[in-house]
C-alpha cells in the first residue's frame, strides 16, 4: 500500500487533517485561557488565546464551591457506575437468552426488544410516567432510569456477538456436565465476550458521563443530587434567564458567576473527559467498525 | 417457520420436559423486559394525553377525551409548519454535507503517508465527539458572546467591523449549526469509513497502477464504488431518523435564545418548551404522538427500501 501512496495526496491528507485538528482542538485552549483570564481584561478584551493579564482568581471562587462542585463529581461518577454496570449486566442477560434460537417466545421477545427502535412514547410522555407512575423526581433514579439504562441496540449488539463467538461445543459439554444457563451465562459467556463488554459500556458510560437532560426534567434546581453536566446546565440556565428577562427578575448578576468563573467550571467538568479519553479512544474505534446494528 | 413448528408438535412430549430447562433463560432476560416495560412502554400509555382536555384539577389521565382536537390546535399555528420544516432541513443538510465531507476527508485522511501523524490527527478530531452538548455550548459562548465573545472581540473589532448580536440573528444559525454538527461528528465519521476504507482489497488499487490508473482515477473507480453500499445505507437510515433531532444541538448551542427561534426550533425542542416552560403537557405530548407517528412510518419505509437493496443490513 506505501508504494501506492502519493506524495501530493498526502500533503493533502496532511492539509486538510492538520485545519480539521486546529478546529478541533483551539476551543478548549480558548476556554482554557479564558478561565485564566483577568477578570477585568476578560471584560475588556473578551475572551482570548492570548490573554493580557493571568489571574487564577476564577480557581480560587471555585475552590470556595468545592463543596458543589465536589458533590457533583461524586454524582456524575457514582451515576456513571452504577448505571453502566447495571445496564450492560441485564443487557447482556437478555441477549444471551435471546442468541437461543431454540427458546419458545424467543420471536414475541424480539419483536418486543425490536419495536422500541422504531416506535416510542416521545418526552412528555415518558416524563409523566416517570414523575406521575413512579416518582423519581429528584431522586437519584431520575438520573439513571429514564431513557440511559440500556436500549435495544445494547441487547442486539451482545447478542449478535454471542451467536458469532461462542462456541456451540464448549457450551454443549458445559450443559451436558449439569451447569446452569446461568453457569453457563456467567462462566462461559461473560468471559469470552470481553471486548463486547467494554464496546457497549464505553458507550454506555459516556453517555451517562455526559448526560443533563435527566437533571433538567427530574431534578429541581435546588436538588443536591446534582451531576457535573446538570451544574454546568443550570448555570447556562441561569445566563439565559437574565438574557431573556432583562427587566424584575429574581435572578441578579450578583448570583451568576462572573465571565471567567463561567469558563473556569466548564474546565473542570471537561478535563476528566479530556484527560481520559486517550485511554479510551481505542474501544470507540472497535465500537465503530462493528457497523451496523441489527437483528 | 413451517418446518419448526410441525417438528415441535412432533416432539411435543419431549418438550415438557424442556419447559423447566428454559426457565433460567426467561428469568435472565426478566430484569431488561422490565426495564424495557417501564422506558418504552408504559410511555405508549401515557400518549393517551394527547386526546384528552388538559384536566387541571384531576390526575393527569382524567382530562376527558377530546380525540383530535389537540392535534388541530397544534396544526393551525405556524409552530408545527416552523418545526417540521427546521426538523426536516436540518436532517437533510446534515446528510448531504455530512457525508460529503467524511467521505471526502477520510480518502485525504487515508493517503497519508505517517500512520504516527495519523493516528495523532485522528485522536485530536475525535475530542468533540466525547464531550457533552452542555459543554459545547460553552465553547460556543466563548467565541460568540456579544459582550465578550472571541469573534466579536478579537477577529470583527480589528477588523472595523461592528460587533454582531450572534444570538439574536437568526440568518447566521443555519451555518452555525451545521458548522457544529459537523464538527463534533467528524471524528467519529473518520473512524467509521476508516473503517470501511481499509478492508477494501489493496489489488485492486495494485491492478489499477499496473494500468496506469491515476489516484483521482482510483478514487472514483474503486474506492467510491465500494464505499457506496454504506453510504446509501447510512443515508436510508438517517432519512428514517428525519423527523427526530439532537436536542442538545438545538437547544444548548443557541442557547434557548427566543430571538432564534425560527430557525432553531425542531419538534424535540418545541415538545420541551411546550412541556417545561409553558406546561402545556397536551400539547407537548401531542407534538410527540406526531413525530413518533411519522417516524415509525419513515422508518418503516426506510427499511423496506433497505431490504430491497441489501437483505442483510436491514434493521428486521
Amino acid at each position: 500500500m506505501i508504494e501506492n501512496k502519493d506524495k501530493r495526496w498526502s500533503v493533502a491528507g496532511h492539509f486538510i487533517m492538520i485545519i480539521l485538528s486546529v478546529l478541533a482542538i483551539a476551543p478548549f485552549i480558548l476556554l482554557l485561557m479564558s478561565s485564566i483570564t483577568d477578570e477585568g481584561t476578560a471584560l475588556q478584551n473578551g475572551y482570548s488565546f492570548f490573554p493580557q493579564k493571568f489571574s487564577l482568581d476564577a480557581y480560587s471562587y471555585i475552590a470556595t464551591q468545592w463543596g458543589l462542585i465536589g458533590r457533583g463529581y461524586l454524582v456524575s461518577i457514582f451515576v456513571t457506575i452504577v448505571g453502566t454496570f447495571v445496564g450492560v449486566s441485564i443487557s447482556a442477560m437478555l441477549a444471551y437468552t435471546l442468541s437461543k434460537h431454540d427458546l419458545p417466545g424467543r420471536g414475541l421477545l424480539m419483536f418486543l426488544l425490536t419495536f422500541t427502535m422504531l416506535f416510542n412514547g416521545g418526552l412528555t410522555s415518558t416524563y409523566i410516567v416517570y414523575t406521575q407512575i413512579f416518582h423519581i423526581k429528584d431522586t437519584i433514579f431520575g438520573l439513571l432510569l429514564p431513557n440511559l439504562l440500556m436500549n435495544a441496540y445494547f441487547v442486539i449488539m451482545f447478542k449478535n456477538y454471542f451467536e458469532h463467538t461462542l462456541p456451540g461445543a464448549l457450551v454443549e459439554s458445559a450443559r451436558i456436565d449439569g451447569a446452569t444457563e446461568f453457569k453457563i451465562f456467567y462462566k462461559i459467556a461473560v468471559p469470552l465476550s470481553v471486548p463486547m463488554f467494554v464496546t457497549v459500556g464505553m458507550t454506555s458510560a459516556l453517555s451517562y458521563w455526559n448526560d443533563w437532560t435527566n437533571g433538567m426534567y427530574y431534578l429541581s434546581t435546588n436538588s443536591n443530587i446534582q451531576s457535573i453536566q446538570t451544574l454546568l446546565n443550570n448555570i447556562n440556565e441561569n445566563i439565559k434567564f437574565l438574557q431573556q428577562n432583562n427587566v424584575g427578575t429574581t435572578v441578579t448578576t450578583a448570583d451568576l458567576p462572573s465571565v471567567t468563573v463561567r469558563m473556569a467550571i466548564a474546565v473542570v467538568g471537561v478535563l476528566p473527559m479530556l484527560l481520559l479519553f486517550p485511554l479510551f479512544q481505542r474501544w470507540f474505534v472497535n465500537g465503530a467498525t462493528e457497523g451496523a446494528v441489527k437483528e | 417457520m413451517k418446518a419448526t413448528s410441525s417438528l415441535r408438535l412432533e416432539n411435543k412430549p419431549r418438550k415438557k420436559i424442556h419447559w423447566k430447562s428454559y426457565i433460567p433463560l426467561y428469568l435472565l432476560a426478566l430484569p431488561a423486559l422490565i426495564y424495557l416495560l417501564i422506558n418504552n412502554y408504559l410511555p405508549l400509555y401515557g400518549m393517551q394525553i394527547a386526546f384528552r382536555e388538559l384536566d387541571f384539577s384531576g390526575s393527569i389521565f382524567s382530562g376527558k377525551f377530546v380525540w383530535f382536537d389537540n392535534f388541530k390546535f397544534l396544526f393551525a399555528t405556524d409552530n408545527a409548519w416552523i418545526m417540521t420544516r427546521n426538523t426536516v432541513l436540518y436532517n437533510l443538510l446534515f446528510i448531504v454535507v455530512g457525508t460529503v465531507f467524511s467521505v471526502a476527508v477520510t480518502i485525504l485522511f487515508n493517503e497519508i503517508m505517517s500512520k504516527k501523524i495519523a493516528k495523532f490527527y485522528q485522536s485530536a478530531v475525535l475530542i468533540p465527539y466525547f464531550i457533552s452538548m452542555v459543554i459545547v455550548g460553552y465553547l460556543v459562548f466563548a467565541f460568540l458572546s456579544s459582550d465578550n465573545g472571541f469573534i466579536n472581540h478579537s477577529i470583527l473589532k480589528p477588523l472595523g467591523i461592528d460587533p454582531i448580536s450572534w444570538y439574536s440573528e437568526p440568518k447566521y444559525w443555519p451555518f452555525i449549526l451545521l458548522f457544529i454538527h459537523t464538527w463534533k461528528a467528524m471524528g467519529y465519521n473518520l473512524m467509521f469509513y476508516t473503517a470501511r476504507i481499509i478492508t477494501i482489497s489493496k489489488d485492486y488499487y495494485e491492478a489499477a497502477k499496473i494500468d496506469g490508473a491515476t489516484k483521482w482515477q482510483q478514487i472514483r473507480h474503486i474506492t467510491l464504488p465500494l464505499l457506496k453500499p454504506v453510504i446509501i445505507l447510512t443515508t436510508i437510515l438517517a432519512i428514517g431518523r428525519i423527523f427526530y433531532s439532537d436536542f442538545g444541538l438545538f437547544y444548548q448551542v443557541p442557547m434557548n435564545s427566543g430571538a432564534l427561534y425560527d430557525v432553531t426550533t425542531t419538534i424535540d425542542t418545541y415538545s420541551f418548551r411546550a412541556l417545561m416552560n409553558l406546561g402545556d403537557i397536551t400539547m407537548s405530548t401531542a407534538t410527540g404522538v406526531y413525530q413518533s407517528v411519522v417516524g415509525f412510518i419513515l422508518i418503516l419505509i426506510a427499511n423496506a427500501v433497505i431490504k430491497k437493496i441489501s437483505k442483510e443490513d436491514s434493521l428486521f
